[in-house]
C-alpha cells in the first residue's frame, strides 16, 4: 500500500521519511487536480496507523537525520554557496531515486563529551540511486554534522558502501566536505581512513570512482580523492591539502592563503591533484553526472552506447585544410578534435594542467572513446613530465574500463631542457609509453602532422599495438625535423638547401611509414569521423591475453 | 503503373500551369529568355579578373553559356572556391591585393597565357579602371564592362554631377563650386533653402561636414567645419549643398549595349547601410511608385545615353520621403546587390553584359522590364564582430551551411574550412531572397537567416536577423541612418543583446525543453519519453528570471496541424526522416507544441512549434546551460529541475573578471611589443602594446590614465582574441 502511494504521488517515492501531514498535504494538492475517477485511491491513502509508537519513534529518529546539524549551521552552509549533504545528493541522482543506507547510524566515542553529542548518520550520507538510469552509489559528507569529521562509524558506512558497490559493480561518487579526522576518537579516526584507502585501491581499475571536493579536505582525508580515479573541485569553496597555511607558515615561513594552497586554480592548473573544476555546486553535480554517463559501470560492463544524432558518415571538410602550410605555425588540436567526435563534444580531463596534450572522453557514433591528443597551439605540442603524467594516468583509466583509445599525434618530440631532465622525463616519458603499451583496448592512432623521434613511438604507434594507425597526407614521421637532420647527416655538405630538399622528399610525408606497413592507410582528413567510427565499430570485440602475472612494474 | 501515371499527371501540371517565378528555385544562372537560341559560342574563354563569390557568380553565367573559364589567384587563395570553380586557375601573386587581384600586368599575362578572349572584372578591384579595361582590349580580349569613357567621366564626382546636370538629371541643390566665406555661404543657402550640408572639397569620413538648419547654425556650422577640415586635410575650401533629411540610397539599374540602346530595371532600395556600406537591400522599393520608377529610369537612361554608356551600370539617387530624389553617382560596374533585380525581372544581368561585350543587341526591351514579379530581398553576412564596431573577423569556418531551397539563392565564394583572409573584403555571402510579396521576401529571409549556420568567425547574421524584425523595417520606413538609430553602440549590436519578442522567448524556452529532454533520454539509452518533466530554465544564466515548465509527450489527436503557408509536405516529409516525438510544453501561461522536425545537425535544430517550422541554432552547450541563437539573438539558457533550481539562490555569483583595468588583445595574433613596465604611470593614449595580426600591426593604447599593475603577456607570445595582456592598478 506504501509503494502505491509512492507511485501515484510524485515526490513521495524517496524512502526518506517524510511526514504524514507533508504527504496528505501532498495527496489534497494531487487530488484536487485529479481525474474525479481516481478517488477510489482516497482510502489507499490512508496512514497505515492510527497511532504506532514503534514507527512513531522511527520516523522521529528519521527526521531528526534529515535536519543535519541543525537549521542554524544549515543556513551557515548556504550562506558560504554550499549546499547540504543530502541536497547534494538530490541533486546528483535521478530525481526521486536516491536511496539512503545507514542513516540511522551513531558514533560510539565515550570520550571528551561525545557521548552527549550524537547524530543520526554521524556527518556522511550514503546510499544509491541512478544516474541517466543506471545505478551508482555514493557517499555525501555532511559538514553541518560535527563539521563532517571522520569517524569510525562514519569511515564504515563509507566502507559498507564501497564493499557492496564493488559486489554490484556500479560507480562510487565521493562528495567530501569534511574538516578531518574526529580528534576525540584518536587512532579510530585513523583506521577509519586506512580502512576507506584500502577499500580505493582494492575497487580501483574495478568501478570507476570519482570524488568531488567541495569544502575543506585537509590531511589525511585528501589521500582517499588522491586514490581514486578523477577529483574535481568547485571553485572558491573548496580546498586541499596536507598541511594547512598556519602549518606552512610556522615550518618555512611561507605566507600563503588557503586558496592559493590549495584551491581548485592551485590544483587544476599547478599541481595536477584535480582533473577539473567547476564554478559552483551545481553545475559540478551536472557535470559528474555527465562524466559517469560516459563510463561503464564496472570493469565487467559494456561500454555505454547512446544513440547518436550525428550521422557516423558525417564529412568533415574544416579538416582538409587546418593544418597550416607553413610548418612553424600551430593549430587548434582541440578543435579537430571536436569536428571529428559526436556533436563536437568533448568531456575534457585536465583541461588547463600541462595543455601541451588533451586528454578527454567523447563519443564516435554513440561508443565512448577516451581522447589523447598533442596540443600544437602549447608548447607546439611537445610531450613533456606533466604532460605525459597526465596523458599517462587517462590512458590506463581507460584500458581498466575498456574504453578505446582515440589519438590524435602531431608531436615534435620531448620538451629539452636541464628543467625536464632534472626532473626526470625519462621516468615519467616512461610512464606514457608503458601505459599506451600495457593498454589491450582498441587503440586508434591519427596522425595530423609531425610524429618525430621517440614521441613517435610512445604516441599510440603501430609498434605499441596500435590496432588503426591513419595518417593525413601532411603527416611526416621521421627521427626528427629536416633542419636538425641534414646538420647531422650533411655536415659541411656543399649544398646543403639541396639536401633538406631531399630529406624532405624523403620523409615529411607519411610514405616512408606507410610503405612498411607503420600506417595503415593515408586518409584525406574529411574523411577522418567516418575511417574512425568504421574501424571502432569493426574493433568492438578486440581481446588480448596476457600471460599471467601479479602486475607489471610501472615506472612510477 | 501507377506510379508512372502519377509521374506523367505531375509532369503535365507543371506544363500547363508554372509556378510563379518566386515559387521556382532560382540560381545566378537563370537563363534569360535569350539564351534558350544556342548559336555560337559568345566567347572562347572568359578569365574573370576577381576572386570570391562574384567571380563564382560570374563563372556559372559562363558556364551556363558553354564559355570555358579562368579563374586568377592569389598564393593565400590556392584552395579558394573560385580557384578551383574554373576550368583553368592561374596563380598572379602574393597575397596583398595590390600583389595580385590589382596586378594588372600579372593579369594581362594569365589573359595572354591562356588565351582568354573575354575579361570580366566582377565589381571592386580592376572593374573601374579605365586603363585597365584599355589594357585588356589592347591584349585583344573583350572587355565585359562599359566603355573607358564613361568609366572616367563618372568615376569623377565634380565631373559626373556636371554630367548629370547637362542630362536634366535631378542633382542635390547647391553650388557647384568653392564658397569664398560664411557669407556667401549663406547667401548660397538662402537660395536653395535650409537645411544645408557644409561639406569640406577635400572631405571624407564625416570629418569638416555640418548640417545647419538656419542661419545661425550655418555661420556656426561653417566657421568649426573650415577649421577642421583645415587640420584633418590642410583643405579648408567649402562646399554648400541642400542636406536630404532622412535619405533614402535608391538605384536603378541599367544596360545598354554597343548599339546606343540603354533600358532601366526596377529600382533597388539599399537604405540599410552601416558606415556607408550596404548591408540589406531590396528589390522594388517600398517608397517608390511607378511614377516616381518611370521618372528616376527616365533619368538614368538620359545620363548613359549623354556618356555613351553600354553594359551594366547603376545610377544611384537620395531620396526623401515625399519622393524627391537626386543623383548621387553612377556606378560604372556590376554592383554587389545585383541578385534582387534578377530575382524580380527573371533576367540573368551576366549574360547580359556578355552578350553585349560581344556586340550583340539587346533582347530585352523596357516595357518587358517594368511587369517585374514580386519582391526581392538581399542581405550581405560578412564575417565581422558587431560587437567590436564590425572589426573583420578571420579565421575558417569550422562548420558552415548555406540555407536552401524555393526562393533561396546564397551567392558566396566559400565552403566549409575556407578561410575569412584579412587580404581582402570579409563578406562570406549574399544571401537573396523572392517571394510573391514584400512580406513573403521578408519571410524568406528570416527563415534563410534563421538556419544559415556560419561558425569559426565572428559574423553579422545575428545582426541582420533581428533588422528584420524591427516594426519600422517591417513597415519599409527605412533611412540610412536606420543601423545607426536602432543599433547605436556596438553593445546593442552584440548578438547577445539583441532583442526578443516575448512571443520568440517563448518558442526558445519551448525548444530548449524539446533539446534537453531528447538529450536526457539519449542518455538514458534512447526511447521516447513517457511520463512528464518538469524542468526550470533561467534565461541568461546567474540571477536571470526562472521559468518552471512542464514537458509531456503530446497527444497525437490535439497536435496542431501545420498551416498551409508552412507546407503542409513538409511535416510528412519529415516525419521519415528522423522526426522526434511531438512534445507538450506546460509555460506559465501558455502550451506550446514542439517537435524536431528531422534533418537537424549538431548546430542546426529544424524543429516545429505549433505545426509551424522554426529553425533554432545550438552555439555550445554544457552540462546545465545551453547556448542558441533564435532569431538572430544569442541567449544561454540554464536548464534545471524544480530541486536544483529552488537550490540555485544558494549558488554564489560567477566571478566575472573586471575587465575594465586591462589591456586585452582585439584579436588573435603575436605580441610584437610592450611598451610599459609595472609600476610605470601612464596616460590616456599612450602607447601600451602592438599586436601582429596576419601581418597587420594593431597598437593598443590606454583609455585612461593609471598605474601598470602587471604585464601579462611577453613580446613574441602568441595571444588570443581577449587575452589580457597589461594589466592596471
Amino acid at each position: 500500500m506504501l509503494l502505491h502511494v509512492g507511485k501515484a504521488l510524485p515526490g513521495l517515492t524517496a524512502t526518506l521519511p517524510v511526514t504524514w501531514a507533508a504527504a496528505t498535504r501532498l495527496a489534497t494538492r494531487w487530488m484536487s487536480t485529479a481525474d474525479p475517477m481516481t478517488q477510489r485511491h482516497d482510502m489507499e491513502d490512508l496512514p497505515p496507523y492510527a497511532s504506532n509508537p514503534k514507527w512513531e519513534r522511527v520516523q522521529a529518529a528519521k527526521a531528526e537525520a534529515l535536519l543535519g546539524g541543525g537549521a542554524q549551521r544549515v543556513a551557515k552552509q548556504h550562506a558560504k554557496g554550499k549546499l547540504t549533504a543530502r541536497e547534494r545528493l538530490q541533486v546528483l541522482f535521478d530525481p526521486r531515486s536516491f536511496r539512503e543506507a545507514g542513516g540511522l547510524v551513531q558514533h560510539r566515542c565515550h570520550d571528551f563529551g561525545m557521548e552527549a553529542q550524537r547524530y543520526f548518520g554521524d556527518g556522511v550520507v550514503t546510499g544509491s540511486g541512478t544516474v541517466f538510469g543506471r545505478p551508482v552509489f555514493a557517499f555525501s559528507q555532511d559538514f553541518t554534522v560535527a563539521g563532517g569529521s571522520l569517524s569510525e562509524s562514519h569511515a564504515a558506512k563509507i566502507c559498507r558502501l564501497m564493499d557492496r558497490a564493488v559486489a554490484a559493480g556500479a560507480p562510487v561518487v565521493g562528495l567530501n566536505d569534511s574538516g578531518g579526522a574526529r580528534i576525540q576518537e584518536g587512532v579510530m579516526s585513523l583506521a577509519g581512513y586506512a580502512e576507506v584507502f584500502q577499500r580505493n585501491v582494492d575497487a580501483s581499475g574495478v568501478i570507476p570512482q570519482l570524488s568531488l571536493v567541495m569544502g575543506p579536505c585537509a590531511g589525511g582525508a585528501v589521500y582517499s580523492p588522491a586514490l581514486t580515479d578523477f577529483t574535481f573541485m568547485v571553485r572558491h569553496s573548496s580546498y586541499m591539502f596536507l598541511t594547512g597555511p598556519e602549518v606552512v607558515r610556522g615550518v618555512t615561513m611561507e605566507e600563503v592563503t588557503q586558496e592559493q594552497l590549495g584551491g581548485a586554480a592551485t590544483h587544476t592548473t599547478k599541481s595536477g591533484v584535480a582533473h577539473g573544476a567547476f564554478d559552483n555546486e551545481l553545475d559540478a553535480l551536472s557535470g559528474m553526472r555527465e562524466l559517469l554517463s560516459f563510463l561503464p559501470l564496472s570493469n565487467r560492463g559494456a561500454l555505454p552506447r547512446t544513440p547518436c544524432s550525428d550521422p557516423a558518415g558525417r564529412m568533415c571538410p574544416f579538416l582538409d585544410y587546418v593544418v597550416p602550410s607553413n610548418e612553424l605555425e600551430a593549430y587548434d588540436m582541440l578543435a579537430v578534435v571536436q569536428q571529428v567526435v559526436d556533436e563536437g563534444h568533448v568531456f575534457e580531463i585536465m583541461r588547463d594542467y600541462a595543455q601541451n596534450i588533451i586528454t578527454g572522453f567523447a563519443r564516435l557514433d554513440g561508443r565512448t572513446v577516451g581522447v589523447v591528443a598533442n596540443q600544437p597551439a602549447v608548447l607546439a605540442g611537445c610531450l613533456d613530465i606533466d604532460a605525459s603524467v597526465k596523458a599517462a594516468r587517462f590512458v590506463r583509466f581507460c584500458d581498466a574500463f575498456n574504453i578505446p583509445l582515440l589519438t590524435f599525434v602531431d608531436v615534435p618530440g620531448f620538451l629539452p631542457g636541464t628543467a625536464q631532465e632534472y626532473g626526470g622525463i625519462i621516468r615519467h616519458g616512461a610512464k606514457l609509453l608503458y601505459a599506451y603499451a600495457e593498454a589491450t583496448v582498441p587503440k586508434l592512432t591519427v596522425i595530423t602532422r609531425k610524429g618525430y623521434g621517440g614521441a613517435y613511438d610512445v604516441m599510440s604507434s603501430k609498434h605499441l599495438r596500435g590496432d588503426i594507425n591513419l595518417s593525413w597526407p601532411t603527416g611526416q614521421i621521421a627521427v626528427m625535423g629536416s633542419k636538425g637532420a641534414v646538420e647531422i647527416l650533411f655536415r659541411g655538405h656543399p649544398d646543403i638547401k639541396a639536401a633538406e630538399a631531399d630529406y624532405e622528399e624523403k620523409f615529411n610525408n607519411p610514405f616512408q611509414a606507410a610503405k612498411v606497413g607503420y600506417i595503415d592507410d593515408v586518409i584525406l582528413p574529411r574523411l577522418t569521423r567516418q575511417r574512425l567510427c568504421a574501424e571502432l565499430e569493426t574493433l568492438a570485440g578486440k581481446e588480448v591475453w596476457r600471460p599471467q602475472r601479479k602486475h607489471g612494474n610501472m615506472p612510477l | 503503373m501507377r506510379r508512372r501515371g502519377l509521374h506523367a499527371l505531375l509532369q503535365l501540371a507543371s506544363v500547363a500551369v508554372p509556378p510563379p517565378l518566386w515559387a521556382r528555385p532560382f540560381t545566378a544562372s537563370a537563363p534569360c529568355a535569350a539564351a534558350a537560341a544556342g548559336g555560337p559560342r559568345l566567347f572562347r574563354k572568359l578569365l574573370v579578373a576577381n576572386r570570391g563569390e562574384i567571380a563564382v557568380r560570374v563563372m556559372r553565367t559562363a558556364k551556363r553559356l558553354g564559355i570555358p573559364t579562368v579563374a586568377v589567384y592569389s598564393s593565400a587563395d590556392a584552395a579558394a572556391v573560385h580557384a578551383r570553380f574554373a576550368d583553368e586557375a592561374v596563380c598572379i601573386g602574393p597575397p596583398p591585393s595590390t600583389a595580385s587581384y590589382l596586378n594588372a600586368e600579372a593579369i594581362l599575362e594569365a589573359v595572354r597565357k591562356t588565351g582568354a578572349d573575354a575579361v570580366h572584372p566582377g565589381y571592386g578591384f580592376l572593374s573601374e579602371n579605365a586603363a585597365f579595361a584599355k589594357a585588356v582590349e589592347g591584349a585583344g580580349a573583350a572587355w565585359v564592362g562599359p566603355p573607358e569613357f564613361a568609366v572616367e567621366k563618372m568615376g569623377d564626382k565634380v565631373e559626373s554631377k556636371k554630367f548629370a546636370a547637362a542630362a536634366t538629371v535631378n542633382t542635390i541643390p547647391g553650388w557647384a563650386g568653392v564658397t569664398r566665406d560664411a557669407e556667401h555661404a549663406l547667401e548660397v543657402a538662402t537660395d536653395i533653402g535650409f537645411p544645408v550640408m557644409i561639406k569640406a572639397s577635400a572631405g571624407g569620413g564625416g570629418k569638416g561636414m555640418r548640417v545647419a538648419w538656419d542661419e545661425r547654425q550655418l555661420r556656426e556650422g561653417y566657421e568649426l567645419a573650415t577649421q577642421e577640415a583645415a587640420s584633418a586635410f590642410g583643405d579648408s575650401r567649402m562646399l554648400i549643398e541642400k542636406f536630404i533629411e532622412h535619405p533614402r540610397h535608391v538605384e536603378i539599374q541599367v544596360l545598354g549595349d554597343k548599339h546606343g540602346n540603354v533600358v532601366y530595371f526596377p529600382e533597388r532600395e539599399c537604405s540599410i547601410q552601416r558606415r556607408n556600406q550596404k548591408v540589406i537591400e531590396e528589390a522594388p522599393s517600398p517608397l517608390v511608385t511607378p511614377e516616381m520608377r518611370q521618372a528616376m529610369g527616365e533619368q538614368a537612361v538620359a545620363l548613359c545615353k549623354a556618356v555613351g554608356y553600354h553594359s551594366a551600370g547603376t545610377v544611384e539617387f537620395l531620396a526623401n520621403p515625399q519622393r524627391q530624389f537626386y543623383f548621387l553617382e553612377m556606378n560604372t560596374r556590376l554592383q554587389v546587390e545585383h541578385p534582387i533585380t534578377e530575382a524580380i525581372t527573371g533576367q540573368d544581368l551576366v549574360e547580359h553584359m556578355l552578350r553585349v561585350a560581344a556586340g550583340e543587341r539587346l533582347s530585352i526591351t523596357q516595357d518587358q522590364l517594368l511587369h517585374f514579379s514580386g519582391w526581392a530581398m538581399e542581405c550581405r553576412v560578412y564575417a565581422e564582430d558587431p560587437a567590436r564596431g564590425f572589426l573583420p573577423s578571420i579565421g575558417r569556418l569550422q562548420h558552415y551551411q548555406e540555407p536552401q531551397g524555393p526562393g533561396v539563392r546564397c551567392d558566396s565564394g566559400v565552403q566549409e574550412g575556407s578561410e575569412i583572409s584579412m587580404y581582402y573584403d570579409p563578406m562570406i555571402s549574399k544571401l537573396v531572397t523572392h517571394g510573391p510579396d514584400r512580406a513573403g521576401a521578408l519571410a524568406g529571409m528570416r527563415a534563410a537567416l534563421d538556419r544559415y549556420v556560419i561558425r569559426g568567425v565572428q559574423h553579422n547574421a545575428p545582426l541582420l536577423r533581428s533588422v528584420l524584425d524591427v516594426p519600422e523595417f517591417v513597415a519599409g520606413n527605412i533611412s540610412t541612418a536606420f543601423l545607426k538609430e536602432h543599433y547605436p553602440t556596438p553593445e546593442a549590436s552584440a548578438p547577445d543583446s539583441l532583442p526578443l519578442t516575448p512571443g520568440q522567448e517563448d518558442q526558445l524556452l519551448a525548444l530548449t525543453a524539446m533539446l534537453w529532454v531528447g538529450r536526457q533520454q539519449r542518455l538514458a539509452g534512447g526511447g521516447t519519453l513517457q511520463d512528464e518533466v518538469q524542468l526550470v530554465l533561467t534565461m541568461g544564466g546567474h540571477g536571470g528570471r526562472q521559468v518552471p515548465l512542464t514537458v509531456r509527450p503530446a497527444d497525437p489527436r490535439f497536435l496542431p496541424s501545420p498551416s498551409p503557408s508552412s507546407g503542409g509536405g513538409a511535416r510528412a516529409a519529415a516525419a521519415g526522416s528522423g522526426a522526434g516525438q511531438g512534445l507538450e510544453v506546460q509555460l506559465p501561461h501558455r502550451i506550446l507544441y514542439v517537435r524536431d522536425a528531422g534533418g537537424s545537425t549538431a548546430q542546426l535544430v529544424r524543429a516545429e512549434v505549433d505545426g509551424a517550422p522554426v529553425s533554432l541554432q545550438v552555439l555550445a552547450s554544457g552540462p546545465r546551460q545551453l547556448k542558441l541563437q533564435h532569431c538572430g539573438a544569442h541567449r544561454l539558457v540554464q536548464v534545471d529541475t524544480p530541486l536544483s533550481a529552488s537550490l540555485q539562490r544558494h549558488m554564489p555569483p560567477p566571478q566575472v573578471e573586471d575587465y575594465s583595468k586591462t589591456i586585452r588583445s582585439p584579436m588573435p595574433g603575436t605580441l610584437v611589443s610592450v611598451h610599459v613596465r609595472p609600476g610605470q604611470r601612464v596616460s590616456a593614449g599612450d602607447e601600451v602594446a602592438v599586436v601582429e595580426a596576419m601581418k597587420m600591426r594593431n597598437v593598443l593604447r590606454c583609455e585612461l590614465e593609471g598605474v601598470v599593475a602587471g604585464v601579462e603577456a611577453a613580446a613574441g607570445a602568441v595571444v588570443g582574441a581577449d587575452q589580457v595582456i597589461v594589466r592596471f592598478k
